[in-house]
């Protein structure tokens, strides 16, 4: 993970998009060419097609979580499953690493699904004539891995979830988040690099779905995948997100950290998502704190990453200023106190801005 | 534009727009009645006018027996090599389970067929391994029912024929069903002929099956593939649609190929739905048993056929029970493989193969040595044969009076007054009357196909036999109608009757349509009335079932709706539960008026006169012309009925809102 989560530049670019569009309707393609490429409202209307990705661009790095995020309809899971070409985009370019995948063929095109990518579903897409062994060994088995390989990795997946024990349920005989699980493990199975989550938790009852997050921090932490997480629930970007996309019928209007996506909204769309979240629950400590070291000496230490809702408990009961130190680096980068932590919470603190 | 109004007027516009077209109907047949005086081929279809279609399919199949041929190879040679494929397992199926191989060195060598006790135990140990107790019981009830009766020899016979129609039916009706399911275009050319093979009666294809194949186990088998097969395509459609799209992502994102997302997958996830299907095979080859024996399938059927065919009561009955414990002990296995309790079973599965395997094998080698093993041995075997025949005898003598005063009462002043109504409406009356009320129904495309469809009746003049047709089957839906419904209505009122019919609905349709026919001859003897008996028996079912369901099916909120109006308990019923649930109680109707059509072609056998007898005439005279075109008018008569209704559901639900 990164130790900033402001900047996801450093890393290598892992999977790129650039005016990636999908149209559904008759005929999509040849309207499509008619138009040259950049296709307007009035003609697909006119056409009774429906777009919906627009103009799609993206750089998703190594080692990111990067949400994207939307209301419904607006285009989110024909935008993740133009990028693992489940479904054919209509236009642009798309590239894995550096190799174009638009332009793989079916063959190819398998050897990366089975080897670099995984994928969770929002309904889970358990085999219900499968018991919970029999799923997560699914994607190995039909490479043609022995069994004794298969069922000992996939073994290791159901631990890695919290699962063990039940290996020979049903998917029916579980509950949601069990079935989550399995679906989860069943992603990993194969070790992808690239791990692409639609609304994973969308169907679960809300306790269960912090827990799950929770889990998907817990095993991002040991296993550093590029993810791409799916979610119209804002707070769940928020807290897993290293960058968040928002989509808006079919166009994505902003990718940004989910602090600058508060504090500098692109426009009213973005505003209103983000209108209800704290400060607090955003805010890095980073982006509020004065950039010298005014601390008395022997003062505590925070790190520079962390959330002013995380924080403010410590810094509000501690007499004086906070040092403020950088975990990457290791270096004292500034100073916190008790009036940048409640201008903050009161709302009236806008970071830089 | 009268559309228009009515639909604007609400339920008074609804009513006015049902009367006029009853008086649209009412009018055609009216002055095509006064014309028919006139003009004397108004009324009857001359016998000039009539084309002899017959006479060109019989053409046609000449052709093809003689000529016909694909890239070199003649059409008859296809048919023979098809013939031996089926004959291989079919022939070693009846070898192993109920005659035993004679060795080719000579010296009479025989190596026995399975022992009796050895399979009948080996099916109650499995029984008892997916269903439990009950299930045990009721395979310990078949086969001691099957040994004891003397029934062994004939049941391992049909037994054996099931064995192979029903993996090829499912094979074939899978293999379609996933073609159609690929291939959008093939599924417009399959729907049809699926409603096809579904409604021409099973006599109509036994006449071309026979002449193709030669009388025999393997033109039965054929038979009943054919009658067997099409609900597995179509519930194979179903069933995978209905597996989600998520779980195909899925599949693709894994990097499955073709196959193995078909097979590993698709197939797999919507095994719950295809149970549905091989469930119905089953049922269906089974309900064939009868009927193939006409065309040399042996066993059971031909045991019940030959009985009827002398008037055997008891001998009939006997092997009727026998098939119907059969059908019965198959679906309830079915079902409990398809629940999937397994589970909770000890032995692991090899073991227990390997079990049943030696329950099999030791009596069946013991059996070598000593013979009572071999065969169920005679004196252990009863018949109850004699004791029906003497049932009969006195039901003829002692109750004759009653039942003929009942029956001739029925046939006075009911059946053959109405009989003579149909017979005599003037056919362009009752043509263009069909074609106002499909008009209304359903516009200008069903008008068209209907008028085509009742014109085809006329024209390869059969009208007088189909409205006979209808004559019996309309008598017999409405009196299903009257007791079915009513009974649906209390079954859905309460839990406890709900529980009895559909345990007896479930036995109703798992009896073969010929079993009917048994006891409705043992009361009343041959003819319209025992044929009109039997064909409300049979045709009961789906009334009761639909209109449950049906009632059941209105939502609670609305009859607590209703409730808070202060509506009384039979205010609910009349004015809220059944207007809700007519369009279900009519596709039951729909349900009955097809079951009915379908046993009244069996009813030939008891000496009916309608189009049912003239398939079955062309079936003993093996005349493929005559029989497929007189299959295809009741097959249109069906029809008929299926869009016409069909029609009307549609646009009850719409007004309803029930989409
Ligand atoms: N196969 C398809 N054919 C036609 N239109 C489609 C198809 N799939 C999606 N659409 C349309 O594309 C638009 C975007 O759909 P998409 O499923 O990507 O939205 P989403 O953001 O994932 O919504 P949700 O949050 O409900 O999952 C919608 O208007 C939808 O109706
Ligand atoms: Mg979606």
């Amino acid at each position: 993970m990164h130790a900033d989560t402001s900047e996801a530049g450093d890393a290598p670019v892992k999977l790129a998009c650039r005016g990636l569009w999908k149209v559904f309707g008759e005929h999509a393609d040849r309207v499509l060419e008619r138009s040259g490429g950049a296709p307007d409202a009035a003609i697909l209307a006119r056409h009774g097609l429906t777009a919906a990705v627009r103009d799609a661009s993206l750089d998703v790095h190594t080692g990111e979580v990067f949400v994207i995020m939307g209301l419904s309809g607006s285009g989110k899971s024909t935008l993740v499953r133009c990028l693992s070409r489940l479904v054919e985009p209509s236009l642009g370019t798309l590239t894995l690493e550096d190799r174009d995948l638009l332009a793989a063929p079916e063959r190819e095109l398998t050897e990366i699904r089975r080897h670099q990518m995984g994928m969770v579903f929002q309904h889970f897409a358990l085999l219900p004539h499968r018991d919970v062994l029999g799923n997560v060994a699914f994607p190995l088995e039909i490479q043609g891995i022995g069994r004794d390989e298969r069922e000992g990795r996939a073994r290791e997946m159901i631990e890695l979830v919290g699962l063990d024990g039940y290996e020979a349920r049903r998917p029916a005989a579980l509950s949601g988040g069990q079935q989550q699980r399995v679906g989860i493990a069943r992603s990993l199975a194969v070790d992808p690099e690239l791990w692409f989550l639609d609304e994973p938790f969308s169907a679960l009852d809300p306790l269960i779905r912090r827990e799950m997050q929770d889990e998907l921090l817990r095993l991002q932490r040991v296993l550093h995948k590029t993810v791409i997480f799916i979610t119209h629930d804002f707070d769940e970007a928020i807290r897993l997100a290293d960058r968040v996309a928002i989509m808006k019928a079919g166009e994505i209007v902003q990718v940004d950290t989910p602090e600058r996506l508060v504090l500098s909204p692109a426009d009213d769309y973005v505003a209103e998502f983000t209108r209800h979240v704290p400060a607090a629950k955003v805010v890095s400590v980073s982006s509020v704190m004065r950039h010298e070291d005014t601390a008395p000496a022997g003062a505590a230490e925070i790190g520079a990453e962390e959330r002013i809702e995380a924080v403010a408990p410590r810094v509000l009961a501690a007499g004086t200023s906070l040092r403020v130190r950088d975990p990457g680096s290791g270096r004292v980068v500034g100073t916190i106190g008790r009036d940048e932590v409640i201008a903050v919470l009161a709302g009236t603190g806008g970071g830089h801005e | 534009m009268n559309e228009a109004v009515a639909e604007r007027t609400g339920a008074g516009g609804g009513l006015s727009r049902t009367a006029v077209t009853v008086a649209a109907v009412v009018l055609a047949l009216f002055v095509a009645d006064r014309l028919a005086g006139w003009l004397p081929w108004v009324g009857v279809y001359p016998g000039s006018w009539e084309l002899p279609v017959s006479d060109w399919v019989s053409g046609v199949m000449e052709w093809l027996l003689q000529d016909a041929a694909i890239g070199g190879i003649g059409f008859r040679s296809v048919v023979r090599s098809l013939a031996t494929l089926l004959s291989v397992p079919l022939e070693a199926g009846t070898l192993v389970l109920a005659k035993g191989f004679e060795l080719p060195f000579g010296g009479g060598m025989t190596l026995p067929a399975l022992s009796w006790l050895g399979v009948a135990a080996a099916l109650v140990l499995f029984g008892a391994r997916v269903g439990g107790r009950r299930l045990a019981t009721l395979l310990f009830f078949t086969v001691a029912y099957l040994a004891f009766f003397g029934q062994w020899q004939s049941a391992m016979t049909t037994i054996a024929s099931i064995l192979v129609a029903v993996p090829v039916g499912l094979v074939l009706g899978l293999l379609l069903g996933l073609a159609a399911y690929r291939h959008p275009a093939f599924e417009r050319v399959l729907r049809p002929v699926l409603d096809l093979m579904q409604t021409v009666p099973i006599f109509a294809y036994l006449v071309p099956v026979l002449v193709l194949f030669g009388f025999g186990p393997v033109a039965a088998v054929v038979a009943t593939v054919i009658y067997a097969m099409p609900p597995m395509a179509r519930v194979t459609i179903v069933a995978l649609r209905g597996v989600s799209e998520e779980i195909l992502e899925f599949a693709r994102m894994s990097g499955c190929t073709r196959r193995q997302l078909t097979w590993r997958v698709l197939v797999p996830a919507a095994r719950q739905g295809l149970m549905v299907g091989v469930n119905q095979v089953i049922m269906l080859s089974l309900n064939m048993v009868i009927i193939a024996s006409m065309i040399g399938a042996g066993g059971l059927g031909y045991d019940v056929l030959r009985a009827l065919r002398r008037l055997q009561i008891g001998d009939g009955l006997e092997a009727g029970v026998a098939i119907t414990l059969i059908a019965i002990a198959t679906e309830r296995l079915g079902r409990a493989l398809t629940d999937g309790t397994r589970s909770r079973a000890r032995l692991p599965r090899r073991h227990f193969g390997l079990l049943l395997a030696a329950v099999v094998a030791l009596p069946t080698i013991a059996g070598v040595f000593w013979s009572p093993l071999a065969g169920v041995p005679d004196a252990l075997t009863v018949s109850t044969a004699e004791y029906w025949g003497r049932l009969v005898a006195w039901v003829n003598t002692e109750l004759y009076g009653p039942l003929n005063g009942a029956k001739s009462v029925l046939l006075v002043y009911v059946l053959i007054p109405f009989k003579r109504a149909l017979v005599a409406l003037p056919w362009t009356g009752v043509v263009a009357a069909l074609a106002v009320l499909s008009h209304r129904l359903g516009g200008w495309r069903l008008a068209a196909g209907v008028t085509a469809l009742a014109l085809f009746i006329a024209v390869t003049g059969n009208w007088e036999k189909a409205m006979i047709t209808v004559y019996l089957c309309g008598i017999s839906v409405a009196i299903a109608a009257l007791i079915g419904i009513p009974l649906g209505i209390w079954s859905a009122a309460s839990d406890r009757v709900h529980r009895v019919t559909t345990t007896v609905v479930d036995t109703l349709q798992t009896l073969p349509s010929f079993v009917y026919l048994i006891p409705v001859v043992m009361l009343f003897q041959v003819g319209d009335f025992s044929a009109m008996v039997a064909i409300v028996l049979y045709a009961l079912a789906p009334a009761v079932r639909y209109t449950d369901h049906g009632i059941r099916g209105v939502p609670a909120e609305t009859i607590e709706a209703a409730r808070m109006c202060g509506c009384t308990r039979g205010q609910i019923r009349w004015r809220v539960q059944l207007p809700l649930a007519l369009p279900e109680i009519m596709l039951g109707l729909n349900q009955t008026i097809m079951m009915a059509l379908s046993m009244l072609v069996i009813t030939a056998l008891v000496g009916t006169r309608d189009l049912g007898q003239e398939v079955y005439i062309a079936l003993t005279r093996a005349d493929i012309g005559a029989g497929l075109v007189a299959g295809l008018c009741v097959a249109f008569i069906a029809m008929i009925a299926d869009r016409l209704i069909g029609a009307w559901v549609a646009r009850r639900r719409a007004a309803l809102g029930l989409a």
